[in-house]
């Protein structure tokens, strides 16, 4: 079904050189994920390469459809298989390639190693079990804890995300809670373990202002002490700018541009990124300047991208586009970029 | 714009919704979710309002087009007081106001065309023959920046965006002076976003339109209100016009909330000190007794417990409630 299947190899990420000292915890490779549907082959993810150093927190940008979340589901084959197929690619972590790993092995990882976080707290907890229990199970699969140690542990855990009286509220379900300390719980079931990566797959964005900024400082709180490598993944630029150390900016399946946070938002290089950025209303003064806008829509994934999938958006368009996919490549020291146009030429 | 013909007055109102608890569905108590809410809009301003979830934003929007009967209070459009007109005459006055909704994929049929859906309004409330409405529906998509010929298809085949192009085309069907946009684009993305703002403020220009624009997203409103009022459980905080509100906010809520928005600056998003509110809003079927804020204020004192505050205008034309903002 893919008649396109050109290997690309890609270029060691900026993180990776500089990795001589420290190894990565988790390094992804030329992932692709494809979707089998009726109406044909989506492929959702495409040659997605990155990897995160121990305490690195990398925030994943893009808009809805990018393939932010299916990247990570991925790496941990939480995808319904099939439809979902892992066509090709490597994810290694600590030492093996989680993408080979049996089943049961897999499972230890998750909640263990890796710890989830999604994003709507709701339908990610089970209504059904007290919050107590569900912070209990992984801790007593997992860490091999009786029952006693663990019911400990839970309540130092819901006191670590900041839910007051945590004792007793070990007993609450989760409908007793509010969105913002269902989030917590959350979090909290996700740090049970003492995970070496967390995921976070859109974990503020079904909260409100003032509760996603109680999260965020409890996040970046709680990376200071358990010191954890985190992925971030997000379709608001402002959350990202806060947090992150690396940001890698999803378009059409691909990472368009890969880059430390500070040279991202000062100097984007992919025109995607610049197109992005434009769109969103200037925070400084009130002036009523009109809002850049990107025209067109979101590409469609049905076919392997034989072109730039930005193309028929991008200003900058040229025969090459049309013709060719751009792999991401490096721009300068901090920034790798995924298109044809010459570094500095905007 | 003070000069500026009021178009909406808005004077007291109140939204209870019932709860009804037990074998004999005996009526326990209500749920506040606006409690005494006054404002005015001036004819081709928009209004922000903004507020957390749950704050009684969208209940307002949907209470001055009277799609909700207020439990309280007045709503005056154009000098009549549409909570006591009578269903015709309430029908007659309906093609003035119109509403644009969140979720562009719920507030299609499914099973309409998209010529259906726009010319509805038009077969409601006026004479047009066959003819003439497929001649109007053609110009208003066009004045939404749609292709005319796409009349005959149907809104599954559509993005998120041009749905809600299809919605902002069939809420201008009558050529109306006051539209209210209840949170138009966050169910799009950013990209996205921009593209209806503009049509918006294009339409507003072209025709203008008065909007109450009802929205959580901060630095939007900053960009299409004149004036902003900052609601929260129910009831308004605050009011001023844009500039002030987003340079010297006076209300404690107000200055938490802008400081909770993210910016998209790494360099500022470093240096910034938030103000973070603990705890979460409280129930509106049981508000604090005092000041609503008073249970995460973190200027709270004694008397913001038991007393609520006043709705009084700070400096012209910035109304706060709180019993110590200066």
């Amino acid at each position: 079904m893919q008649g396109n299947k050109t290997k690309q190899t890609q270029e060691t990420l900026p993180s990776q050189r500089s990795a001589t000292a420290v190894a990565p915890v988790l390094c992804v490779k030329d992932l692709q994920t494809v979707f089998h549907t009726q109406d044909g082959t989506v492929h959702a993810v495409n040659n997605v390469s990155f990897s995160l150093q121990p305490g690195e927190l990398l925030g994943v940008v893009g808009e809805s459809g990018s393939g932010k979340s299916v990247t990570v589901m991925s790496l941990l084959k939480l995808l319904p298989i099939p439809p979902a197929e892992i066509v090709s690619g490597t994810v290694e972590f600590g030492g093996q390639d989680l993408l080979k790993l049996p089943p049961k092995e897999l499972r230890e990882l998750r909640g263990g190693d890796i710890g989830f976080i999604f994003q709507d707290p709701m339908t990610s907890l089970n209504p059904v079990f007290t919050v107590g229990f569900q912070i209990v199970e992984p801790l007593r699969l997992h860490m091999g804890m009786t029952k006693k140690q663990a019911r400990v542990r839970a309540a130092e855990l819901l006191d670590l995300v900041g839910i007051p009286s945590a004792k007793e509220r070990l007993k609450d379900y989760p409908h007793q809670f509010s969105g913002g300390m269902r989030q917590r719980v959350m979090i909290a079931i996700a740090l049970a373990c003492d995970p070496k990566l967390l995921i976070a797959d859109e974990a503020t964005t079904a909260l409100d202002v003032t509760v996603q900024a109680q999260i965020i400082e409890l996040i970046k709180e709680l990376r200071e002490k358990l010191g954890m490598a985190i992925i971030w993944i997000t379709h608001d630029l402002g959350v990202v700018a806060g947090i992150a150390d690396h940001v890698a900016v999803m378009y059409g399946g691909q990472i368009v541009e890969y880059a430390d946070v500070n040279s991202l938002y000062a100097n984007p290089s992919h025109p995607y990124t610049q197109a992005l950025l434009e769109t969103l209303p200037s925070h400084d003064e009130g002036e009523n300047k009109r809002l850049l806008s990107i025209p067109g829509q979101a590409p469609n994934l049905n076919k392997y991208p034989a072109s730039c999938s930005f193309a028929p958006r991008c200003r900058y368009r040229f025969e090459r586009c049309d013709k060719e996919n751009p792999l991401l490549r490096k721009i300068s020291k901090t920034q790798r970029s995924a298109c044809w146009l010459e570094k500095g030429k905007k | 714009m003070s000069e500026a013909k009021t178009l909406l007055s808005v004077s007291d109102l109140k939204i209870h919704f019932p709860i009804y608890k037990g074998i004999l569905r005996r009526k326990v108590g209500d749920v506040k979710a606006v409690d005494g809410v006054s404002f005015d809009i001036h004819e081709g301003e928009t209004l922000g309002l903004v507020g957390e979830s749950g704050c009684g934003k969208s209940t307002t929007g949907r209470a001055v087009l009277r799609l909700y009967e207020a439990t309280a209070g007045k709503v005056e459009f154009d000098d009549t007081d549409i909570s006591i007109l009578s269903p015709e005459e309430l029908r007659a006055t309906r093609p003035r106001m119109q509403m644009i909704f969140q979720d562009p994929q719920a507030c299609l049929n499914p099973r309409m065309t998209v010529g259906g859906i726009v010319s509805e309004p038009l077969i409601e409330h006026t004479k047009l023959d066959a003819k003439q409405r497929e001649d109007k529906v053609q110009e208003l998509l066009k004045a939404v920046g749609m292709n005319p010929s796409f009349i005959n298809r149907y809104p599954h085949e559509f993005s998120g965006g041009q749905r809600q192009r299809i919605g902002i085309a069939r809420a201008l069907a009558l050529d109306p002076d006051f539209i209210v946009c209840d949170e138009p684009i966050a169910a799009l993305d950013v990209s996205i976003q921009a593209q209806v703002v503009n049509l918006l403020e294009d339409l507003q220009n072209e025709r203008g339109l008065t909007y109450l624009f009802i929205s959580h997203d901060l630095s939007m409103i900053r960009h299409i209100a004149d004036r902003v009022a900052v609601m929260y459980l129910g009831k308004l905080m605050e009011l001023a016009d844009v500039k002030t509100l987003f340079s010297s906010p006076a209300h404690p809520y107000t200055q938490a909330l802008l400081s909770a928005v993210p910016v998209a600056d790494p360099k500022i998003e470093a240096n910034r000190k938030r103000t973070l509110l603990s705890g979460d809003i409280p129930s509106p079927a049981n508000p604090p007794i005092g000041c609503v804020f008073c249970t995460r204020c973190p200027a709270a004192q004694k008397k913001c417990f038991t007393v609520p505050p006043e709705w009084r205008e700070l400096k012209p034309d910035q109304f706060v409630a709180c019993h110590f903002a200066e």
